[in-house]
Order: C-alpha cells, then sequence, then structure tokens
C-alpha cells in the first residue's frame, strides 16, 4: 500500500439486486501509473467508473480519490465518456466544448475572460487539437473528438484520468494517437489513468497494471501476473488460452458471459 | 368564396396603415416581446431536441385554454395550466427522448379532443374558438400585453440562470452528470419554462404554429452558425423579424390573421438558412490543414 495513492478502493463491493459485479476489490493507483480495465461487457467496468465519479454508491466498502471519500464533480478527476458522437448541428465549436468542461457546472451564461481562454487553448494545444478550435464540434471526426475530449479532461488539471473505451470505433492511428496522448500526459503530469478496454494490445506498451474483472470476480498485478492461462482460467473457472505472438496478447477460449450486458450503464443518473 | 373572388388586397393591402398602426402598436411590441423569447427557448428546443414537445404542450395549452373559456375563466390562465401540466408530465415522465416521445404522442391527441371537446360546447362566438388555434395578436389587449412581457421576463431571467448547466446537460450529458450538474433538475425546470414560454406563444400564433416561434429560428441558425454566442444572437433576430414582420404585413388585410404571415417568413428565412449552410459545408466548414492529423 502506497502513502499517497490517487486512487484507493477497499473492500470495495457493487451490486444490483442479486447480481455481483465486484465484491472485495482492493485497488491502489500510484500518481503516474497507467491501469488498463478489462473484462467482458456487463462485468463491471463501466460501474466502476461510475463508483469513482461518485454517481453510483457501493454496496459495501470504501472508495477514496486523493485521499478523500468520491464525491460528484470532482475536480480531482478528468473523465472521458464512452464515446459518443456530437450531433452534427451542436451550436458549440470545438474550444466551446472544452469549456464547458472547465466551467459548465455553473450558474449564470458565464463571461469571456482572458484567463478563461487561455486556459481552454493550452489544453487544446497540448493534444495537437489548435487547427480545429473554432470548427464545429459535430463535424470533427472520431479521432478529432477524442482529442478534443481528452483536452476536456485536462482543464481542471486532474489528479486521476478516467477513459472509459476511448478507442471505440477509431482506427488504428487515431488509435494510436489517443493512447500516447494519454501516456504522455501521464508521464508529464504524473496524472494516474485508469482506462476501460476490451481490447490489450493498443495498449499493451504503456500498462503498468491489470484489472481483470470477470463473473463477479477480479485479478489486479501486471500484465504478466494478469494476463497468462493459469490465472485467466481460475478467474473464468474454464479452460482459458493466453498466447503472446509478435509482441500481442491473444485470448482464447472466455465463455460466454450470459448478458444483463448495459443494464446498469443505462441507469438514470439522480440528481 | 371561391379562390377567383380573392383579391390581391385580401392579402397585402397597405391603405390607411399609418391609422391602423397607432391602433395596433401593442400587437408590435407584443410580437417583438415574443421574438426575443422565441428566438432564445428555441435554441434549447433544438440542442435538447424538443420540438415534439413543444407542440405536445402548445395541444394541452390549447385545452386548457379551451376549458377556461368554457368555464367562464381567463384564456390566458387556462393555456398557463394547460402548458405546465403538460410540461410537468413530459419533463418527469421522459427524460430519455424514447420515453419522452410516447408520452407526447399520448398527450398529444388525448388534448387536442378535449380542446374541441370544450370548444364546441362553447356557446360564444366562433372567432374566440379560431383565435386559440391561429393565434389573435391583431386582437391584443392592454392587459394581454402585460402578461405577455411579465412571463417574458420571467422564463428569460430563469433561462439565464441556468443557460450554462443546460447547455453543458445537452450537449455532453455524460461529462455534466460527472461534473455534478443535475441533469434530472434541470431538465424538469427547462421544461416548465418552455411551458409557460408555449402558453404566452399560444396567444400571438396559436396553438397549431407555436413550432414556427419556439423551434424554426434556431434551426435555422444552427445552420450557419457553430457558435455558442452568435447562434442565439441570429436566432433571436429570426425570431423577430418573422413575428414583427408578420405583424406590419398582416395589419393591412381585414381578412387574414397574422399568423400565415409570421409562418411564411419564418419558413422562408429558414430555407435561406439551409441553402447558406449547404454552400458553407461545400466550401468545407471547419476546414484544416490536412497536417493538423499527424502527430
Amino acid at each position: 500500500m502506497t502513502a499517497d495513492a490517487v486512487l484507493r478502493l477497499a473492500g470495495a463491493s457493487l451490486a444490483f439486486g442479486e447480481r455481483t459485479l465486484w465484491s472485495g476489490l482492493d485497488l491502489d493507483v500510484a500518481p503516474g501509473e497507467f491501469v488498463a480495465v478489462l473484462g467482458a461487457n456487463g462485468s463491471g467496468k463501466t460501474s466502476l467508473l461510475r463508483v469513482i465519479l461518485g454517481l453510483q454508491p457501493l454496496s459495501a466498502g470504501r472508495v477514496e480519490v486523493a485521499g478523500r471519500a468520491v464525491r460528484r464533480g470532482s475536480r480531482a478527476i478528468g473523465y472521458v465518456p464512452q464515446q459518443r458522437r456530437a450531433d452534427p448541428l451542436t451550436p458549440l465549436r470545438a474550444r466551446d466544448f472544452v469549456g464547458l468542461a472547465l466551467d459548465g457546472h455553473r450558474w449564470g451564461p458565464g463571461w469571456p475572460s482572458a484567463r478563461r481562454r487561455d486556459v481552454i487553448a493550452r489544453a487544446l494545444e497540448e493534444v495537437g487539437a489548435s487547427a480545429y478550435a473554432d470548427a464545429p464540434v459535430g463535424v470533427l471526426s472520431g479521432g478529432e473528438q477524442q482529442r478534443v475530449r481528452i483536452a476536456q479532461s485536462l482543464v481542471s488539471n486532474p489528479a486521476l484520468l478516467l477513459c472509459d473505451e476511448p478507442l471505440l470505433s477509431l482506427d488504428l492511428a487515431s488509435q494510436r494517437t489517443v493512447t500516447g496522448l494519454v501516456d504522455r500526459v501521464r508521464r508529464d503530469r504524473g496524472t494516474a489513468v485508469l482506462f476501460v478496454t476490451h481490447e490489450i494490445n493498443p495498449v499493451l506498451p504503456y500498462v503498468d497494471r491489470v484489472l481483470y474483472l470477470a463473473g463477479g470476480r477480479f485479478r489486479f498485478g501486471t500484465v504478466d501476473e494478469v494476463l497468462n492461462s493459469a490465472t485467466l482460467s481460475d478467474l473464468y473457472g474454464a479452460p482459458i488460452d493466453v498466447v503472446r505472438v509478435g509482441g500481442r496478447i491473444l485470448v482464447a477460449g472466455v465463455p460466454d458471459v450470459p448478458e444483463h450486458a448495459h443494464h446498469h450503464e443505462a441507469a438514470e443518473v439522480a440528481p | 368564396m371561391t379562390l377567383a373572388s380573392v383579391h390581391w388586397s385580401d392579402i397585402i393591402d397597405f391603405s390607411d396603415y399609418g391609422a391602423l398602426l397607432s391602433l395596433a402598436w401593442k400587437s408590435v411590441l407584443a410580437a417583438a416581446v415574443l421574438g426575443l423569447l422565441g428566438g432564445l427557448m428555441s435554441v434549447f428546443v433544438m440542442m435538447r431536441d424538443l420540438p415534439f414537445a413543444v407542440h405536445g404542450v402548445s395541444e394541452l395549452s390549447f385545452a386548457g385554454a379551451a376549458g377556461f373559456l368554457l368555464a367562464g375563466g381567463s384564456v390566458v390562465a387556462g393555456s398557463v395550466v394547460g402548458s405546465l401540466v403538460a410540461a410537468y408530465v413530459i419533463g418527469s415522465y421522459g427524460v430519455r427522448a424514447r420515453d419522452r416521445n410516447s408520452v407526447i404522442g399520448v398527450l398529444m391527441p388525448f388534448g387536442l379532443g378535449l380542446g374541441f371537446l370544450f370548444l364546441s360546447l362553447y356557446p360564444g362566438r366562433t372567432a374566440n374558438k379560431f383565435g386559440l388555434l391561429i393565434g389573435q395578436i391583431a386582437a391584443l389587449n392592454a392587459g394581454h400585453l402585460v402578461a405577455v412581457v411579465v412571463t417574458t421576463v420571467v422564463v428569460l431571467a430563469g433561462l439565464v440562470l441556468i443557460w450554462r448547466p443546460l447547455t453543458f446537460a445537452s450537449t455532453d450529458p455524460d461529462l455534466a452528470a460527472a461534473r455534478g450538474v443535475p441533469l434530472r433538475a434541470l431538465s424538469l425546470g427547462f421544461m416548465l419554462l418552455l411551458g409557460l414560454a408555449v402558453a404566452v406563444c399560444v396567444q400571438a400564433v396559436g396553438a397549431l404554429l407555436v413550432l414556427s416561434i419556439l423551434s424554426t429560428p434556431a434551426a435555422a441558425a444552427m445552420r450557419i452558425s457553430a457558435s455558442p454566442v452568435l447562434v442565439p444572437i441570429l436566432s433571436v433576430v429570426f425570431a423577430v423579424t418573422s413575428l414583427v414582420g408578420g405583424t406590419l404585413l398582416g395589419l393591412g388585410s381585414g381578412k387574414v390573421p397574422i399568423t400565415p404571415y409570421v409562418t411564411t417568413i419564418s419558413f422562408l428565412i429558414y430555407l435561406a438558412c439551409r441553402l447558406g449552410g449547404t454552400v458553407r459545408e461545400r466550401r468545407g466548414w471547419g476546414r484544416r490543414p490536412a497536417a493538423a492529423s499527424a502527430e
């Protein structure tokens, strides 16, 4: 246990009625650490992020971010939500979109200021999105929108960055750009990263540790500790083959999990 | 009256215009105020994909007004009550688009039916009946004008207060929720403001044509701009132009209500903006140097 963990879960459990997503979860994430969260659909990856964001209470246990109990709207957390393309007619430019992440939660219409312009411009520059800062968000490509998303998550200079499937429906080049950006952010700023993905290979070069969720249980450790045939076979209670081919990891034999799929993810946000 | 017997002067007639205008300044002022209201509200109606909800609320507003008319009450109060009930129901039962549309689809025919029932039972003049559906801005009295101005001030004060979080919640709900923006409360709050706005617009252009005030202006503006400052300004300009322009054109005609003038101008502005937007897209809206995509 590190004393200055950015994210700490202790004995954390989450259950919806009869169904337990995970239980007894102990997790310490250090500053600058890159943690990949893996698991099948419905294994509770997105729910874990919702817990950390303070949108979903735990059934048992504790969760702390930067040494404090989680609460909604914490500035210590940057969040890249699951890819949802902006409506083509959204009346916002990329820079306005980033501005909302900065102060969109405040009341009133909001007035322009030099400081605000500056913070936004710097965030866009950091992710290489300055060239389309004035383009409507609705006309940006998937990769460009993800860059703007990362710029959004940086404006509050968070201690922890949560990314929910940020590579979904991106081409390979954009995947590389996005993972490279996230890696640079955590190196430059010491931001801890929790990166939810169903595909380990795009992030393999950067990952420090892996949290693997399956069937109500989990394994947490380095890539070698978790992504091997013995560990995953034990986790799934079925024979799983993990093969390394040319620097890539292939997992074969993962049983079909009964799909309650996204019922918890679609849950409404309580006021 | 056959089509052949329709004279051009039935539609556009500027004789005695000065005298008419001095009598109708209240209508022109009301039109300008409603333009400001509609222009700003329509920005969020479009952003939140609510045109259908506006339609649903306006039918219930019509039912409320007809009910109060039958009961001998105030038409304005009736349309406010009907609107608020509809806005509350739609706002609290339909947070997600699909739920919302089904709730509206159920409410709308019920409201219209109820309204027609009340009107057919009402023994008064038919002109009043017609007015609720297609508007009566030319017949506004001083009391109406005060109601219009006060409602507009209340709605706009509320809108300015929630402007930023509502923009956030409407365009980026996932991140807004994570940032602590109260999505549900904002949704319901905006629906109630919308209910009031619809009720007051029903007085001017009638239940059937409220959309031309509460969605067309911003729909047009969003075709030619994506600036969060410019879109509301353009939207207000468009709404005021169609309402005041329509009122001024319609004054001269004794036969045609102002509604068709308003909706026609509103529609023409939209067409022009669509055209402008298409040209802008062809030229590459938001085009940027290709090098930008390289790291």
